[in-house]
């Protein structure tokens, strides 16, 4: 290993991502068929004992997501409905979370606070993978490119992923679009790295050899040679991406420099909590927890998916 | 190894030089224009020409690229467009809240999070093994400022154990200053402590199945000294690499956790520039927090020569 910037591939909320250089990703052989006969059922529970973590992530995934996307069936209310004579009511009956200084519900918005939260981190991880996927592949094909590209990626990724998107924030308007734009460019740079890592020890690959001595041209060999093998690490890194992004969008909200103030997110909730953390606890209690479980629920998918892929 | 240090410290000028030059484009490419954002909503025409011209924004980019990067070089970092003092000037007064926190939180996780991980590693498979994998995952899945304000509730508002925010200069003091850190500087750590002790995990155990620990196991030493001389030494490299990466996320760390504590850190400061839109504040905190990041990671590197005697520079 030269140098330590050059394996800064960790983000913050993603799980530990090995520092060394991401293996092709190719998959072992599989072993024998052994279990055919048995039924669904069966290898269905099979699967769960084998991979606890993976499943466990994935239903408690799928139970928040089915929570956010069907927000108005949950027994909420108007996330934005002001109640003054209701305001810092603890929880009780009617308002199961309490309500913040406005007398809004806190158990509507959290529950709406859910939408953002996972459109950011979806939105976040795709379009990293894409943008970072598209330029990594390029820039490690092109070794001209690659020498100048990497000093480029080596300082980029020296500035602490929530600072680069602080200070994206503070030249562009508070939308849950700029959001968005913030937290994808620092994971770009990570992402580049992962793929164009992968994308060196391929490119010497027999197969490559033979596709080239076959007549294929680059795009082509990128395309069905390259990235197929890149296929499981880069999904692997997506969940870890979004795990993060979901995290940074509550800690911009929360500094006052995320979404706009009137979209119920877990961050905003927050934030108009913090003034009241003696008198009302509520409000920042109850976002956090879903917050809290939404990422946790992310990275066991994360890692149950690193398992079950053979990413290293 | 002098040499080594010389070239080392010569190879991360480029590297901030793209730290400068981005944190300086970013003016550029965002959509909008900067100047109309950075004077806000009630800005008249004027206001905005006259921020224009102070971010030098009304000449060409290359000549603004080379202005700014002579004024690095010179060590001047520009003037607040809110206060209008030297930026160098703001980040001396807030750097000590931030040093002592981070320093604080560095040392906090290490102890913690090094034993936890070489006892995971000794008793894999095991309840301990678990808990710590368990608390680990959790701890990257927590929201910092959330945790914080768990702990104030906890801590602060229902025993009036620490005070609930504020920070004490070290003049004034060293138990006032101790007091008023260990809420956020534990609250800081748990991210970097889980990151330190999945890393020191891993690491173990590829040296614990290594002939020369099950020497040193048979030759009846005592565990504890098979599990540091033997096995922690070896297994020093990643942990020390993963120290000096995360360095990354005990600073974005930071910025949440000053503000939940009313610190008056560089991350106060950083945010405060936020929502006033104060850019060259904003650009000079990250050019001082890159820099220091860098130079963590140069020293992590030198530190292989000593950890590892193979490796030589």
């Amino acid at each position: 290993m030269s140098s330590s910037i050059h394996v800064l591939n960790t983000s913050l909320g993603g799980g530990l991502r090995p520092p060394s250089e991401p293996p092709p990703g190719i998959a072992p052989a599989k072993p024998a068929l052994e279990a055919e006969h048995l039924s669904r059922g069966a290898r269905i529970i099979r699967f769960v004992r084998r991979q606890p973590t993976l499943v466990v992530g994935v239903v408690v995934l799928a139970i928040i997501a089915l929570g956010g996307a069907f927000a108005p069936v949950w027994w909420t209310g108007d996330p934005l409905e002001m109640r003054p004579i209701e305001r810092l009511t603890s929880p009780v009956a009617g308002h199961w979370f309490g309500t913040d200084n406005f007398g809004r519900d806190v158990y509507t918005r959290t529950i709406y606070g859910t939408r953002v939260s996972l459109i950011v981190g979806a939105t976040v991880s795709i379009l990293g993978l894409l943008i970072g996927t598209t330029l990594g592949l390029v820039i490690g094909f092109y070794r001209r490119l690659d020498a100048v590209m990497m000093r480029v990626m080596d300082g980029l990724m020296a500035i602490p992923a929530i600072l680069l998107a602080l200070a994206l924030m503070a030249l562009m308007k508070t939308s849950v679009r700029n959001v968005i734009i913030a937290l994808v460019i620092p994971e770009i740079p990570r992402v580049i790295r992962v793929v164009r890592a992968s994308v060196l020890s391929l490119r010497e690959h027999t197969m490559v050899e033979g596709a080239r001595a076959l007549g294929a041209r680059t795009p082509r060999i990128l395309m069905f040679y390259i990235l197929p093998a890149l296929a499981a690490p880069l999904i692997v890194q997506a969940t870890y991406i979004c795990a993060s992004a979901i995290l940074f969008e509550a800690y911009l909200s929360f500094l006052g420099a995320g979404t706009p103030p009137h979209i119920p997110s877990w961050g905003n909730i927050m934030a108009e909590g913090k003034t009241y953390v003696q008198l009302a606890f509520w409000i920042i209690l109850f976002p956090g927890l879903f917050l809290a479980l939404t990422v946790l629920a992310i990275n066991l998918v994360g890692d149950g998916l690193r398992e079950t892929l053979d990413v290293r | 190894m002098f040499p080594e240090i010389l070239r080392r410290l010569v190879a991360t000028i480029p590297v901030m030089g793209v730290v400068a030059i981005a944190v300086f484009a970013l003016l550029h490419v965002t959509p909008g224009d900067p100047a109309v954002i950075i004077a806000g909503d009630y800005a008249t025409s004027e206001d905005i020409a006259k921020i224009r011209a102070k971010l030098g924004l009304d000449q060409p980019f290359l000549t603004q690229v080379g202005i700014w990067l002579g004024r690095i070089v010179r060590g001047d970092l520009g003037t607040s467009i809110y206060s209008g003092l030297p930026v160098a000037t703001l980040i001396g007064q807030r750097a000590e809240a931030t040093i002592a926190l981070t320093l604080f939180a560095m040392v906090i996780s290490v102890s913690v999070a090094v034993p936890l991980g070489v006892l995971a590693a000794w008793k894999k498979g095991s309840l301990v093994d678990r808990a710590v994998m368990v608390f680990a995952v959790s701890g990257f899945s927590m929201p910092t400022f959330w945790l914080g304000f768990v702990l104030v509730y906890i801590f602060a508002v229902s025993f009036h154990w620490l005070p609930v925010q504020g920070f004490s200069p070290i003049e004034r003091g060293f138990w006032p200053f101790l007091r008023h850190l260990i809420l956020p500087a534990v609250t800081l750590s748990l991210v970097y402590m889980a990151l330190i002790a999945r890393m020191t995990r891993a690491s173990m155990l590829g040296v614990l199945n290594e002939d020369y620990i099950r020497t040193a196991f048979a030759k009846g030493l005592a565990p504890r000294w098979v599990l540091v001389r033997h096995a922690l030494k070896n297994a020093s490299l990643p942990i020390v690499t993963i120290i000096g990466i995360g360095f990354a996320l005990l600073i974005g760390g930071a910025v949440v956790t000053e503000s939940v504590f009313a610190l008056p850190g560089l991350g106060r400061l950083t945010v405060d520039a936020i929502i006033r839109r104060d850019y060259p504040v904003i650009q000079g905190v990250i050019l001082v927090v890159s820099g220091v990041y860098v130079l963590i990671n140069l020293v992590v590197d030198l530190l292989y020569v000593v950890l590892d005697p193979r490796i030589k520079y």
